[in-house]
């Protein structure tokens, strides 16, 4: 009866992790392509290693498996009596050896990729604060703060939440297309972190220093984001939005936003 | 204390009552304190989880705000750290290491008594931080600068001295394993013919001492910035943030190897036991556990993939990181190869050993998931990496924990605990850990941030899931309360001498349960590998 | 336990508490490690304080871009801006940049700067004569101040570096035992 139950186990944990991951896809809750050429690139490396690991698991609880219904007393299975071999440690220490390596290249090519920030054509600095963001536009003197818009009566249940509960801000960061975005990142007071899924963009905010990251965005919509990093009563309540538009309507608005009657 | 004529089972404790907890320097007592202390922390821990999952269970904030939710996660990630998982381990270490290698006690007793009982004293003051003015620590057990230097609550000066003493207790703690592997072991016991748990103590004993003085330092720089003036980690005064997470992360990594290395040592002599078979490929376990060692050192930085490293800095701790699947790999193969032709029988020491292989694995997976960077940028602070680190330490070094003392438990006590009973804590706890722990990775897959009181609507679902299965979780833990409590008090079959067909080891020729001292005479029979 | 033991343990303990006194030194010794560390690979954001020559050689075949990023911490209303948003300069070729500091308070502030340079790894080839950041600066009430920057590009710099952030952020030390 044990030996059904142990099977019954083992499968079911199989079945959550096979099927998880396609209904994950379905349902949104697996992580998205996104917008970008970086973004697309980390979609394929998870899923890549998804794959490998995947396989790894089939094969060493398939021997598990096999052997807990197989190899057991109430079977009358009698223990065989090895204990080493060589041989077989060296092979299932190089194979594992082989498929790191494999996996190492394509997340090296990714991340040299990632670290190059030259040649861009949008400057952003983007600066953490408790709890909000700030962003300025380098090259085009206009800078304004982005304050959540979740009202504390949805937070205390008091209304019905809006459909972007906790992902709303008053001011968007607003970016043009096929664009190089270069983001220089940093903080007013402690470590916040800039991440917005569908870019592919994570990184720190140090107060007192300057991090950076980029992107490519190639389709115009909206795009939302969260603070990545702990800072405090107000880290949950700090999102990020990005929209991005065609060069033409970029345009429009960076001059309505930079028309003297629309004081930042 | 002992006479010339002693027999094994000539004398029991010297006082009575409190006093003989308080002044004791038998290991078999020390190891039984340090058991019970990390069981209460577990449930206080385990109560903040309860809180933080009730709060979670739907958006919006319903029970907690946002700054006592912080110092929940906190005090959750540091109570069962430093308050369960280490001391558990220790009190494993104190019971068995002695009886494994034909010793008569630890090097050195009363620096075992003083390391036990300096653990109250700093859980009491941690705990008591919670109901200072300003509250509690609020910064997530990782404590990064400036949150905690600049804009950290008054408690946190009590908090750095918490950690003082709990760092003195555990380096206390590994000199006397240490001293007591080196100088204690039965005559003909070479160090290849120990066990393999006492291999891991040996190592991890090492890694304690190596690493606990750098987070002393750390916190020492914590508590000058602070209150003396001193700019460690802020800029201003041309210190950096980020130097902080370099010192925190050079303790922080190989600590949870420090609680991962004693549980695979448990694992390692609980499954040759119930396949009747001998541990497949000790040498190279022996080795691996060397490597990964070694290996825990340099891949530190892999904490900090999102700072800003330089690029050369972050492909050298990518690979390293990556290179550490190698040898736990051959762990994880080893352990099958021992149960593969056996002849196994399913107790409950087996069925948490067995879950511990599998799911230790899954969280293996997702280890080298995460040591990739470009990956890591949408992994990094979301669920992906709680589901992570709660599948090494839940399914992982606490399923190994509970197979050590279901293992062992009869022959500290000289009965059988209820078998029924057990397998359904196991089967209980393996099926609720899956479902707490399994959907959090979807939520980080899809952008839910970590440390968070509260999300966005869509991570609702999941979020339920979790909070169901910790709940049933947390409620499952209490089966194994009922069972030892119940154990210890003779309701139970006796206990044999071998307790298990197919134990190996000295631990299994002394009486069940064993007399209070045990070898006083060195035993001449070892097992040579 | 016999008297050859004993004397054993001993040897062992103080064997291991000089390990664990050591790693405690060791985690002290990082702080100036690390800083020496990075200057060492240049990988520190910090920028050298070094006191230099003036270079020789001017590189006319190329030029290197830096763009000026400027922050002010907390929320004193001062500010902190520079006229040139970016410059491009031959490696080797020394220039002069401007910064002001606007004190909008009727208090006298005293404040630091503190500059960082982006790629991390590029930090060693930015050689500074005079920087406003070597010292505290003091602005009194209602006064604008100018400060300069004086440096080079080191003509080592590879090839394919063609841009630099240069970052500074004002860090407000008035009424700082500092």
């Amino acid at each position: 009866m044990l030996g059904l139950k142990n099977l019954r186990f083992l499968l079911s944990t199989w079945l959550v992790l096979f099927s998880s991951a396609s209904f994950a896809q379905e349902w949104g809750v697996n992580m998205p392509v996104g917008v970008t050429p970086l973004s697309a690139s980390i979609h394929s490396l998870h899923m890549a290693m998804f794959w490998v690991c995947v396989g790894i698991g089939v094969v060493v609880f398939g021997v598990m498996t096999y052997a807990i219904i197989k190899h057991r007393k109430s079977k009358g299975h009698q223990a065989s009596n090895f204990h080493e071999n060589t041989h077989v440690e060296i092979i299932w220490t190089v194979i594992p050896f082989i498929i790191l390596i494999v996996m190492a290249i394509p997340a090296t090519k990714t991340l040299i990729e990632m670290d190059n920030t030259e040649a861009a054509d949008v400057t952003i600095k983007v600066t953490g604060y408790r709890w909000y963001w700030h962003y300025d536009y380098l090259d085009e003197e206009l800078d304004f703060f982005s304050h959540p818009t979740t009202t504390q009566e949805e937070i205390r249940n008091l209304v019905a939440k809006n459909e972007h509960y906790n992902l709303a801000v008053d001011q968007h960061l607003v970016l043009p297309i096929n664009k190089k975005i270069r983001f220089a990142f940093t903080s007013n007071d402690v470590i916040h972190s800039w991440w917005v899924h569908e870019l592919g963009v994570k990184k720190d905010t140090v107060p007192g220093f300057i991090t950076e990251s980029w992107a490519i965005i190639t389709e115009p919509g909206i795009y939302r984001g969260q603070c990545a990093e702990l800072c405090g009563a107000g880290h949950a309540f700090m999102p990020i939005v990005v929209e991005a538009k065609t060069q033409e309507d970029y345009d429009a608005w960076l001059s309505e936003m930079k028309a003297p009657k629309n004081p930042s | 204390m002992s006479t010339a004529h002693d027999h094994d089972h000539a004398h029991g404790p010297s006082k009575t009552g409190i006093l003989r907890w308080i002044t004791t320097t038998n290991h078999k007592d020390i190891g039984t304190m340090y058991l019970i202390f990390s069981f209460v922390m577990f449930f206080i821990g385990g109560s903040l989880a309860m809180v933080i999952r009730a709060e979670l269970f739907q958006p919006g904030m319903q029970i907690v705000p946002a700054e006592a939710f912080n110092m929940l996660t906190t005090m959750h990630g540091f109570i069962m750290i430093f308050g369960f998982i280490m001391p558990v381990f220790v009190g494993l270490a104190n019971w068995m290491i002695p009886l494994m290698i034909g010793a008569p006690d630890m090097a050195l007793p009363r620096v075992n008594n003083w390391s036990f009982w300096l653990l109250p004293v700093a859980g009491v003051i941690l705990i008591s931080t919670m109901f200072m003015q300003g509250g509690g620590p609020n910064f997530g057990w990782t404590f990064y600068a400036p949150l905690s230097t600049t804009y950290g609550p008054p408690s946190t000066d009590y908090f750095i001295f918490a950690i003082h003493i709990m760092g003195i207790s555990s380096i206390m703690g590994s000199i006397n394993v240490i001293v007591t592997i080196f100088n204690m072991r039965a005559p003909n016991m070479r160090l290849i013919d120990m066990p393999i748990f006492v291999w891991t103590w040996l190592i991890t004993a090492f890694l304690i001492i190596a690493v606990m003085p750098v987070l002393a330092g750390t916190v020492t720089m914590m508590l000058t910035d602070r209150n003396f003036g001193t700019s460690f980690f802020n800029a201003a005064g041309g210190g950096d943030p980020v130097l902080f997470q370099h010192l925190f992360w050079f303790f922080g990594h190989p600590e949870v190897y420090i609680v991962i290395l004693p549980a695979f040592g448990i694992i390692s002599e609980v499954i040759p036991t119930f396949a009747r078979k001998k541990l497949f490929g000790r040498t190279s376990m022996i080795y691996a556990l060397a490597s990964i060692a070694f290996l825990s050192f340099i891949v530190w930085a892999h904490h900090m993939f999102m700072t800003g490293l330089p690029l050369a800095a972050s492909l050298f701790f990518m690979y390293a990181t990556m290179l550490i699947a190698v040898p736990t790999g051959v762990k994880i193969f080893n352990w099958v190869a021992t149960i593969f032709k056996g002849s196994m029988t399913f107790e409950t020491p087996m069925l948490f050993s067995l879950a511990f292989v599998i799911l230790f694995t899954i969280g293996g997976f997702t280890g080298l998931m995460l040591a990739l960077i470009p990956s890591d940028v949408q992994y990094h602070d979301s669920y992906f990496v709680v589901g992570h680190f709660h599948y090494v330490l839940v399914p992982g070094s606490l399923f190994a924990v509970f197979a050590g003392i279901y293992y062992w438990l009869p022959k500290w006590t000289g009965y059988m605990y209820n078998e029924t009973l057990a397998k359904f804590h196991f089967w209980i706890s393996a099926i609720s850990v899956n479902l707490t722990f399994f959907p959090m990775h979807f939520l980080g897959l899809a952008g839910m941030p970590r440390r968070i009181p509260d999300y966005a609507l869509q991570f609702t679902d999941f979020n339920q899931i979790v909070s169901v299965g910790a709940f049933v979780f947390g409620a499952a833990q209490l089966i194994f309360v009922y069972i030892v409590i119940q154990t210890m008090r003779g309701k139970g079959v006796q206990a044999t001498q071998e307790v298990w067909e197919g134990s190996h080891g000295l631990e299994w020729t002394v009486p069940s349960p064993a007399p209070y001292h045990t070898f006083t005479e060195p035993p001449t029979q070892i097992e040579r590998h | 336990m016999n008297a050859t033991k004993r004397k054993s343990h001993t040897r062992l303990v103080a064997i291991l508490l000089a390990a664990t006194f050591g790693m405690l030194l060791f985690a002290f010794a990082m702080v100036p490690l690390y800083d020496a560390f990075c200057e060492m690979t240049g990988i520190n954001n910090k920028g050298g304080r070094v006191r230099l020559e003036a270079p020789t050689e001017i590189d006319t075949s190329r030029v290197v871009k830096i763009k000026f990023i400027t922050h002010v911490q907390g929320d004193t209303p001062w500010e902190f801006y520079t006229k040139e948003n970016s410059i491009e300069v031959h490696p080797g070729e020394v220039n002069k940049v401007l910064f002001y500091t606007e004190n909008h308070t009727d208090q006298d502030k005293v404040g630091q700067f503190v500059a960082t340079i982006s790629p991390g790894q590029s930090d060693r080839y930015v050689k500074k004569a005079e920087c406003f950041s070597f010292n505290k600066q003091y602005v009194d009430a209602k006064q604008t101040k100018e400060m300069s920057v004086i440096f080079f590009i080191d003509k080592d710099i590879p090839k394919d570096t063609e841009e630099l952030i240069l970052f500074y952020t004002l860090f407000d030390q008035t009424g700082d035992a500092k």
